[in-house]
């Protein structure tokens, strides 16, 4: 086969696996492993890994398996591709269609429906970042395609779209940065019929956490690391199969892949403002024994920098998606809602937050995008993805703020969901890891 | 298709070219001409022939945007055309001065007004003039629709009456675009703009203003009295047609609208490039992987300025990049104006007041970049009217349900 039309065959693959009608509408199929059940208050750590599997070790030598960049092209275009087109949209129907009407539940339980993260995984996003030869069915690796759908899901839901899209930031963090063994051991999984639940921990309890000063510590020993510290928000965490989790190696931050059921790993419920249909947990490491092979990335700086700044454009993907649902539920409210004989949209101090919810969200849009198509162009994204970041701080919580402000006492309640969109969108500014495109 | 929010490699050297251009000619006379006001720049006359060798290939540096036309294109090629190569040279020169800028000969608005919507025998018979534009009234700003300047036929040609306001460059350039109304019973369909000589002696002017900015930039204040105006000079068409005129008039708009944001981004990038030397020099400096709130106040600061003119500029591109595709840009045109016009405000503000005394006296120039930025929240439609026009968009309202 040529290589044009291998490629051709793999998008295809690619395709045919995400836009498949037939998995849109199935719900329910798969019987989940005995599930751990989210507490939604916090009554101590527990150990992790109640629902865990086992990865069997592949030692492999020689040189990992990675994604090709997309090809660079020099003309300024907002246009996606006609793949990246299809994905959007068959993943953003996945979103308005099943998430949002899960998304009030999800949000009370603490708990993304099983049903929905198994037909998440059967559209294929754990696979983006994987490569081709262990199973992954994208010819290229493509921050922009990654984030088109992280806003499409974000679109959906924040709490669901974070539960689906966790396993996604720990497959590609091995497809990005695993050794041959690393990939072989664990990649074959997130491409499988059953994806394993995975977290990736960056964020840790404290007032002012800056991801590259860690509190977190990994020691080393004869034959391997010990660690030991809190993470915070981790999504998933109590029912999560694989974690990758930062810590400080010789005072400078570094990746580790540590398996649930290690002695020492502990979890706890961490119920938050917010995303808390992604289960969010405490995660102690306690004296946690890792071997020599869970390193990931050889303690890299620019593997880690490069970690938290993808995590970033996510965070701010997902923001952008949340604030379009906003901007999509006020517009026809205003319209709709009488007030002093007309409607309430009639009046400027109500037209133009809307107008300013709409500019202040197509500028979020373009930042975070530009920032993820530097990822693919092979460009430095550090300053892009810190400054779609801040404005998804300022402006995406405003546009959160305004939506329940647009809808008055009403927004206030939970018949509407701008009250859950205020809680999520306070946490897309402050989340560190979990994510990546 | 793929993507991308970089600025085409094709227009990097215009891009240098306009950069230096700022450096190098203009930021050495700004702050002469802004105490100098309504004195001549006679330095842009020679800059204005090297930018005229430049239109040739549609671009522009200057505020006019003779290149910045509804692209008649029905190509599915993504293009990078005029519209944007206008945009990112505006933006360039505007970091070097927009006062300046909107005193360049051959480059006034009126010449944008021109280009969209005159005929093909206007067109070349406009060609190399310098055009103002007049639609600001006494009694009418914001709400062009109602202006009170009529125009009535008399034979071959048009007599106006009336009186102008803010005329950007009026004293200075060669014609003015005059909108005055046929029949002011008929409301907006009825106006219609007109070009009028500078030496016409019917149009008398009455002042030049004084600023709080853009002092290099004349702004004349005209009568018309019996301005007598040869019928061929009517821009379009003289029917009244109450669905397309006034669209027409206002679409110049969403031209000239990504060009305004491209000048509040230029003057925004100059305030935050000086002020970021000058917090260097404090000590400060910004670290885009640390999160803000582990940084000084002033990075944090410099973060939280970045973020918001990189939205402005991408937003400036993305409108510019629409009308060279083709794609009906009203409400990106509008978004772009409305962002670009109220973070250079705050961005050049903040960094006088990030810079203190500095940034406060004229031994800087940020003081004036404060003063300027101010006029791009207010012309071309204010930061109000913008979001009148985006509400009424997004909301799908008539102009008689949002006022």
């Amino acid at each position: 086969m040529a290589l044009a039309d291998k490629g051709m065959a793999l998008s295809l693959r690619a395709l045919n696996r995400i836009a498949g009608s037939d998995l849109l509408d199935r719900i329910g199929l798969r019987d989940q492993t005995e599930k751990a059940v989210y507490e939604a208050t916090r009554n101590g750590f527990r150990a992790a890994g109640a629902a865990g599997r086992t990865f069997s070790r592949v030692s492999r030598s020689g040189k990992p398996a990675r994604l090709p960049n997309a090809p660079r092209k020099d003309l300024f275009d907002l246009t996606p591709s006609d793949e990246q087109g299809m994905m959007r949209e068959s993943i953003g129907e996945f979103a308005l269609k099943r998430m949002r009407p899960a998304a009030s539940d999800a949000d009370s339980v603490c708990a993304a429906p099983p049903e929905l993260l198994g037909q998440a995984n059967d559209l294929g996003i754990t696979m983006l970042g994987v490569p081709e030869e262990h199973g992954g069915a994208v010819e290229e690796r493509s921050a922009v395609t990654s984030a088109l759908i992280t806003e499409a899901l974000g679109r959906g839901d924040m709490g669901i779209a974070l539960a689906a899209l966790s396993p996604a930031a720990v497959s590609t963090a091995i497809g990005l940065w695993g050794d041959s063994g690393q990939q072989a051991t664990y990649l074959p999984e997130f491409t499988g019929e059953s994806v394993p639940a995975a977290a990736l921990a960056i964020q840790e309890p404290r007032a002012l956490f800056d991801p590259f000063v860690l509190s977190t510590t990994a020691v080393r020993k004869d034959d391997g690391f010990e660690l030991s510290g809190i993470k915070s928000l981790v999504a998933r965490g109590a029912d999560s199969e694989l974690f990758v989790v930062a810590a400080a190696l010789d005072d400078r931050p570094a990746l580790f892949i540590v398996e649930p059921n290690t002695k020492g790993v502990l979890v706890e419920s961490e119920p938050a403002m917010g995303v808390r249909a992604a289960a969010t947990a405490n995660l102690k490491l306690d004296r946690a024994k890792l071997p020599a092979e869970a390193l990931l990335g050889e303690a890299d700086p620019e593997i880690y920098a490069d970690c938290i700044r993808l995590g970033r454009i996510a965070w701010s993907a997902l923001a952008v998606g949340t604030c379009q649902a906003v901007l999509d539920y006020v517009i026809p409210y205003v319209n709709e809602r009488i007030a002093f004989g007309e409607p309430i949209s009639n009046r400027q101090a109500v037209a133009f937050m809307v107008a300013d919810i709409g500019t202040e969200l197509e500028g979020m849009r373009l930042v975070m995008l530009r920032a993820a198509s530097r990822v693919d162009q092979g460009l430095d994204f550090g300053r892009e993805a810190n400054l779609a970041r801040r404005l998804c701080a300022s402006r995406g919580m405003q546009i959160g703020s305004n939506g329940v402000q647009l809808l008055g006492g009403h927004g206030y309640i939970k018949e509407h969901p701008v009250e859950r969109w205020y809680r999520d969108l306070r946490g897309a500014g402050i989340m560190e890891g979990a994510l990546l495109v | 298709m793929t993507i991308n929010l970089e600025t085409p490699k094709k227009f990097k050297v215009l891009s240098e070219q306009a950069h230096t251009v700022a450096q190098e000619v203009l930021r050495p006379i700004s702050r002469h001409y802004d105490r100098a006001e309504h004195a001549y720049p006679k330095e842009l006359d020679m800059l204005a022939s090297l930018i005229d060798g430049m239109n040739e290939s549609g671009s522009t540096l200057g505020a006019g945007a003779s290149g910045v036309k509804s692209s008649a294109s029905t190509e599915t090629q993504n293009r990078n055309g005029s519209n944007m190569s206008s945009a990112i040279g505006v933006m360039e020169t505007c970091w070097g001065d927009v006062g300046l800028v909107l005193s360049m000969p051959r480059q006034g608005l009126g010449n944008a007004a021109i280009a969209a919507v005159a005929n093909e025998e206007q067109l070349l018979r406009y060609e190399g003039s310098w055009a103002a534009m007049a639609i600001t009234e006494p009694e009418s700003g914001s709400d062009s629709a109602s202006i009170r300047t009529t125009a009535i036929l008399d034979g071959d040609e048009y007599v106006l009456n009336g009186e102008k306001i803010y005329v950007t460059a009026g004293e200075r350039a060669e014609l003015v675009v005059v909108w005055a109304t046929l029949d002011p019973k008929q409301g907006r369909a009825a106006i219609k703009s007109f070009v009028v000589e500078r030496s016409n002696p019917g149009m008398i002017l009455d002042r030049l203003e004084h600023k709080l900015g853009i002092r290099a930039s004349d702004t004349a204040a005209f009568r018309l009295e019996n301005c007598r105006v040869p019928k061929e000079d009517l821009l379009g068409t003289p029917e009244i047609d109450m669905k397309r005129s006034f669209a027409g008039v206002m679409k110049t708009f969403d031209n000239t609208r990504p060009l305004v944001a491209a000048m509040a981004v230029g003057v925004a990038q100059a305030s935050l490039d000086r002020t970021r030397e000058l917090l260097t020099e404090a000590g400060i400096e910004v670290d885009y992987d640390r999160p803000a709130h582990s940084q000084p106040a002033a990075a944090a600061a410099l973060l939280e300025l970045e973020s918001d003119l990189e939205a402005a500029r991408l937003m400036m591109m993305e409108a510019a990049w629409m009308a060279d595709n083709s794609k009906p840009n009203s409400l990106h045109a509008s978004m772009s104006k409305a962002k670009a016009g109220r973070v250079g405000v705050d961005i050049s503000l903040r960094c006088v007041e990030l810079c203190g005394s500095l940034g406060y006296d004229e031994s800087e120039l940020l003081e004036k970049w404060a003063r300027d930025a101010k006029i791009l929240d207010i012309f071309e439609g204010t930061q109000q009217i913008q979001q009148l026009i985006i509400a009424r968009l997004l909301l799908k309202k008539t102009s008689a349900d949002l006022r």
